[in-house]
């Protein structure tokens, strides 16, 4: 028993603590799980409870836009299939949410097959485009129908994850913990038992010449689609579970502008980015809605967000502050933090560059 | 009802064509993917409003007022945004959007969400088989065909206009040849924010004037560049066309079909996409399709 508590320690020591990103991971992961102990304010709650789902969402448009490099314009799509899918479901048939909100995920990931149909054809801004549309003819279905959508109002009265708000809070928190883990292994370019994260990372860099080494693209692709569906499919009946509501605001463009904003002033193609770009973000825009100038010119401020992240900081703000506090060693790669001079493992000189300038002076 | 169809298909097909033109222009010159083009046409219609409704000045400075300034308003932004970040399509079209989205934010902190009105060129309709058309309309329809003349023989008549589409063949190729590339974009994106511009006069009276009134046209757009085909700005003008009739029908024939208008619309462009991806008369390229 000392022994293994010893070697967890080593293992902590040597491959969490010692890395700026890893303690920063476990932190906001700690941080997320110990919320409720700290406050039990429905309104905070409600903001970190939202934050967590559109994190989710933001994430999930990463595994397809990020690493994948299919621009999707439209990806409220699969959030808002799911989330009516698990509404209409859950409201004529009564089945509880532990089994609507797979179903929905299932239905977006149905969807979004459909619209990789077309993405094996076209690329680039064609796709952007076709995406785009595909929210929009929905939406326009939904109004028409409306006595099975419920039209502009959408499907209300959905039942509650769980009767307690905290409750509610810890299975959002812990399916998202999960979620976001598995997509990012999913993604993981180094990972040593999956090849479709370094896969994606080829398809996204050059098509052409990943086909020609010998990768069936079309597969990656549809896998690509099919595996962002099911998340961003996971966070829409989470969202129709918690706010008893499916709307056709989710199907809006807008909607899915959110999750490119929030990826986007993260990071592109790293999944915490996502998580971090909404988790800055979504609160602020919380925030600053208490106002009553700061309601007015939210999205004014997000859309300068937006602007001057593509500008000024196209990493995004993960990435940009991760370079800043993270090392790699020139001679053994290993991630070192920045006051280090000397490399953690292998003691070579991780600066060598200023140590020469400081010889020569 | 099919003479219906078919005046309101033409109208509606010629005012599109306007706003298309100006939109597969920049695109095929310069392979910005302007998705804030509706944006500008907004502004532009909300110039106006100010010049006819606050300054009061009669209605043809005011177009003047709003073009001027729309165009400068437009240069800017290349200058600033799109200059910058011209190698990547999916930054140029993510800030296209952003710009797109700030202009109806900073439009709807001035003027709130009302919907407003400018006023008409000519009053009164004319009855054609029994079909009621307003002169606004049949003023809209004319003056967009003789723009697209006009742009016509800029493009092929002029020497601008061949430097124009030399850019637009081969950017590099047409550098070596001693055209100044830099400014070609820039004169090619005041002609199509202009022509943004000049068709929120034409369009305005006809669709009230409001701060999400880009997003609709937009849609009309981005199919009809998809339709016609990249890189063909005849094509992009024919699209629209097809683009009015498929919409008229659409709204006299469906039931429940004025909510379908947009989404007919790209119904067509995902069909086209799959079906003919370089479009009605673009040419067949290789590396953007697999």
């Amino acid at each position: 028993m000392r022994g293994h508590l010893f070697l967890f320690y080593r293992w902590l020591r040597g491959e969490v603590l010692s890395i700026p990103g890893r303690v920063i991971a476990l932190v906001f992961f700690i941080g997320l799980f110990l919320l409720p102990v700290v406050t039990q304010e429905p309104y905070y709650l409600r903001i970190a409870t939202l934050a967590i789902i559109f994190a989710l969402f933001a994430a999930s448009w990463d595994v397809l836009a990020g690493f994948a490099g299919q621009l999707n314009l439209g990806h409220g799509l699969f959030f808002g299939v799911s989330a009516y899918a698990a509404a209409f479901v859950n409201i004529n048939l009564h089945w509880p949410p532990w089994i609507t909100i797979p179903i929905g995920a299932v239905a977006a990931v149905l969807v979004g097959l459909i619209v990789g149909i077309p993405a094996l054809r076209l690329r680039g801004m064609y796709l952007a485009l076709v995406t785009l549309s595909f929210p929009l003819i929905l939406i326009g279905l939904v109004f028409v129908f409306s006595d099975v959508t419920g039209g502009e109002l959408g499907l209300f009265g959905t039942s509650v994850l769980s009767s307690s708000r905290v409750a509610s809070y810890y299975i959002i928190a812990v399916t998202f913990t999960i979620c976001v883990f598995a997509m990012y292994k999913f993604t993981d370019a180094r990972s040593k038992y999956l090849r479709i994260g370094v896969l994606l990372h080829a398809l996204r860099e050059d098509e052409i010449t990943a086909r020609a080494s010998g990768i069936y693209t079309t597969k990656y692709k549809l896998l690509a689609f099919a595996v962002s569906g099911f998340f961003a499919g996971i966070a829409g009946g989470l969202y129709t579970h918690y706010l008893r509501i499916a709307g056709p605001s989710t199907l809006e463009l807008f909607f899915s502008f959110n999750a490119l904003l929030w990826s986007i002033f993260g990071g592109l193609g790293t999944i915490y980015g996502a998580v971090v770009g909404t988790f800055i973000l979504y609160p602020l825009t919380e925030v600053l809605s208490l106002f009553d100038l700061g309601e007015k010119i939210r999205f004014v401020v997000l859309a300068v967000v937006l602007i001057s992240t593509l500008l000024f900081m196209p990493e995004g703000i993960a990435v940009w502050i991760l370079d800043k506090i993270e090392v790699k060693c020139p001679r053994c790669k290993l991630v070192n933090v920045f006051w280090r001079k000397r490399c953690r493992s292998c003691r070579a000189d991780l600066y060598p560059e200023k140590t020469k300038i400081k010889e020569l002076l | 009802m099919l003479l219906n169809i078919l005046i309101n298909g033409l109208i509606v097909g010629g005012m599109y064509a306007l706003l298309a033109v100006g939109f597969a222009l920049i695109f095929s010159v310069a392979r910005i993917l302007n998705m804030a083009h509706t944006a500008f046409y907004m502004v532009s219609a909300y110039v106006i409003y100010i010049g006819t409704s606050v300054l009061h000045l009669s209605l043809f400075p005011s177009i003047a007022l709003a073009i001027l300034s729309t165009v400068i308003l437009g240069v800017l932004c290349f200058y600033l945004f799109f200059d910058r970040v011209k190698e990547h399509e999916f930054a140029v079209m993510i800030i296209a959007v952003a710009l797109a989205s700030l202009f109806q934010e900073i439009l709807l902190l001035t003027f709130g969400g009302t919907i407003l009105a400018i006023p008409d060129f000519a009053q009164g309709f004319i009855d054609i088989g029994g079909t009621n058309v307003s002169y606004q309309h049949i003023f809209a329809f004319l003056l967009s065909i003789l723009i697209l003349v006009m742009l016509w023989v800029v493009l092929s008549k002029t020497n601008l206009g061949s430097a124009i589409r030399a850019v637009a063949q081969d950017s590099e190729i047409a550098n070596l040849m001693g055209i100044d590339v830099r400014r070609i974009y820039v004169i090619v994106m005041a002609i199509s924010v202009g022509l943004a511009a000049v068709s929120a006069a034409v369009m305005g009276p006809i669709y009230m004037i409001s701060p999400l009134m880009w997003g609709q046209p937009l849609v009309i757009v981005l199919a009809a560049v998809v339709l016609g085909g990249a890189g063909s700005i005849g094509g992009a003008v024919i699209a629209a066309f097809i683009l009015g009739y498929v919409e008229s029908f659409v709204v006299f024939m469906v039931p429940g079909g004025s909510f379908l208008g947009g989404a007919a619309s790209m119904v067509v462009m995902i069909l086209v996409l799959l079906i003919r991806p370089e479009g009605l008369f673009g040419v067949h390229f290789e590396e953007e399709r697999l």
